[in-house]
């Protein structure tokens, strides 16, 4: 009953949305609802990558320490985000801090049942590729621009 | 018609009333226009604003058209002009000439979505449409605000940015941020498609950088805006304002008389060519 209405959840996160429900099963029975309060990290940098998050509400910050800077923000990602990429790569450890900037609640995707999946059924894996590599392009082209720096003076 | 209007070439010195400073390069600046007997402005036009004995600078008109006896130019001190400007104390005077070029169509927006797009000093003419769209809510379906700058300390009129966060939707990101800032973090164009409810009846109206400006008309007409219906204000070096001297040329547009303000359809090409 749980993972059916976890299912109809997980089914409406537009990383997720078009999918088949047998994919949408898969998918929820290695998923689970995971909360985080205001300033509470979803992971830190160089920690094990085991979860891929689908962000349901809230906000979460993804930082890196910069000696005398201290955390500098690199971008806030929100509803119908994702983020935690690395836990599908090699090695399966994060490049950046991930803190939640207020509640936040996440789905939270066992990455190695996921990873099996995907290896095992390769037209799952291959429609989940597409929807990554699609996040993967659209956070590509922000930082693109991010790093044009068109604001400052004279440009 | 105000004699004012018939001749382009005259200025006129107005009184600074007010000089506030919005950040460490960027100042607002306001002027008494009562002796004129009110400055009338479409949004989205410009002025060249005289320091006497230096220059002319064109600067867009960042008040209310509602309020025409306070004349207002939001300025970022880069040049021998705009840092003459930067000393105007209250009481002395500068000159001004126009209001010159074509503003952003707001009649195009009435029943519609009416989305604003500003990056960094673009936010300064953009404000007179925000002004008015707060000011005439109901015309529009629905109005929204993104807003982007450098860093936390870089945006323009904080005070205002949270009392428009009541009165429309608002986001506003900057590019970089430490420990010290909770708000948004990244560029204008990840908040675009949020807020995009009926992509073929919303109007976009932008102002920032150019490229600021190019990668945000990609988002809107990947995600179904009509080119037609987005609106950017553009920027050259202007001088006379009039379309006489050629320097705002940009192809076969004069961009202070056929401009600044074009549909995107109209000058989207151009600001992809390298050579212009």
């Amino acid at each position: 009953m749980q993972v059916e209405s976890l299912s109809r959840a997980l089914a409406e996160h537009p990383f997720v949305a078009g999918l088949g429900e047998p994919e949408v099963s898969f998918l929820a029975g290695c998923t689970k609802n995971q909360r985080f309060g205001a300033g509470e990290y979803l992971f830190k940098e160089g920690s094990p990558a085991d979860t891929l998050f689908l962000l349901r509400d809230g906000r979460v910050a993804l930082e890196s320490h910069v000696p005398g800077r201290g955390n500098v923000k690199l971008e806030t990602l929100a509803a119908g985000d994702l983020l935690g990429w690395s836990a599908l790569f090699d090695p399966h450890s994060f490049h950046l801090d991930g803190r939640a900037l207020e509640a936040t609640l996440t789905f939270a995707v066992d990455a190695r049942c996921l990873r099996e999946k995907m290896q095992s059924d390769t037209a799952f894996g291959y429609a989940l590729t597409r929807r990554l590599l699609y996040h993967v392009h659209r956070r590509l082209e922000r930082a693109r621009l991010q790093q044009l720096d068109v604001y400052r003076a004279g440009l | 018609m105000l004699e004012f209007e018939r001749d382009p070439w005259r200025v006129e010195s107005l009184r600074v009333t007010r000089v506030t400073r919005e950040t460490e390069d960027t100042f607002t600046i306001e002027l008494d226009a009562k002796p004129r007997a009110g400055f009338v402005f479409q949004p989205g036009q410009f002025n060249m604003l005289y320091a006497f004995g230096v220059g002319e600078s064109a600067i867009s008109i960042a008040g209310s058209a509602d309020e025409p006896e306070r004349l207002v130019h939001t300025v970022r001190a880069v040049g021998a002009v705009t840092n003459a400007l930067a000393k105007a104390k209250q009481g002395e005077r500068i000159g001004v000439r126009g209001p010159f070029g074509h503003g952003f169509p707001i009649a195009e927006a009435r029943g519609k979505d009416l989305l604003l797009i500003a990056g960094g000093i673009g936010l300064a003419p953009l404000r007179p449409v925000i002004l008015y769209a707060i000011q005439h809510r109901p015309e529009f379906r629905s109005v929204t605000l993104i807003y982007g700058a450098r860093s936390p300390k870089d945006l323009l009129y904080p005070r205002e940015l949270l009392s428009w966060a009541s009165r429309l939707r608002l986001e506003t990101t900057v590019d970089r941020a430490e420990d010290d800032w909770f708000g948004h973090t990244g560029v204008v164009t990840k908040f675009i498609e949020g807020a995009l409810q009926n992509p073929e009846s919303t109007v976009a109206m932008m102002c920032g950088p150019e490229v600021m400006m190019r990668f945000a008309a990609r988002e809107l007409t990947t995600l179904g805006v009509p080119e037609k219906s987005i609106f950017v204000s553009t920027e050259r070096n202007m001088k006379c304002g009039v379309g006489l001297c050629g320097h705002c040329q940009l192809g076969p547009f004069l961009l202070c008389r056929d401009g600044p303000t074009f549909s995107y359809d109209r000058i989207g090409p151009l600001l992809s060519i390298r050579e212009l």
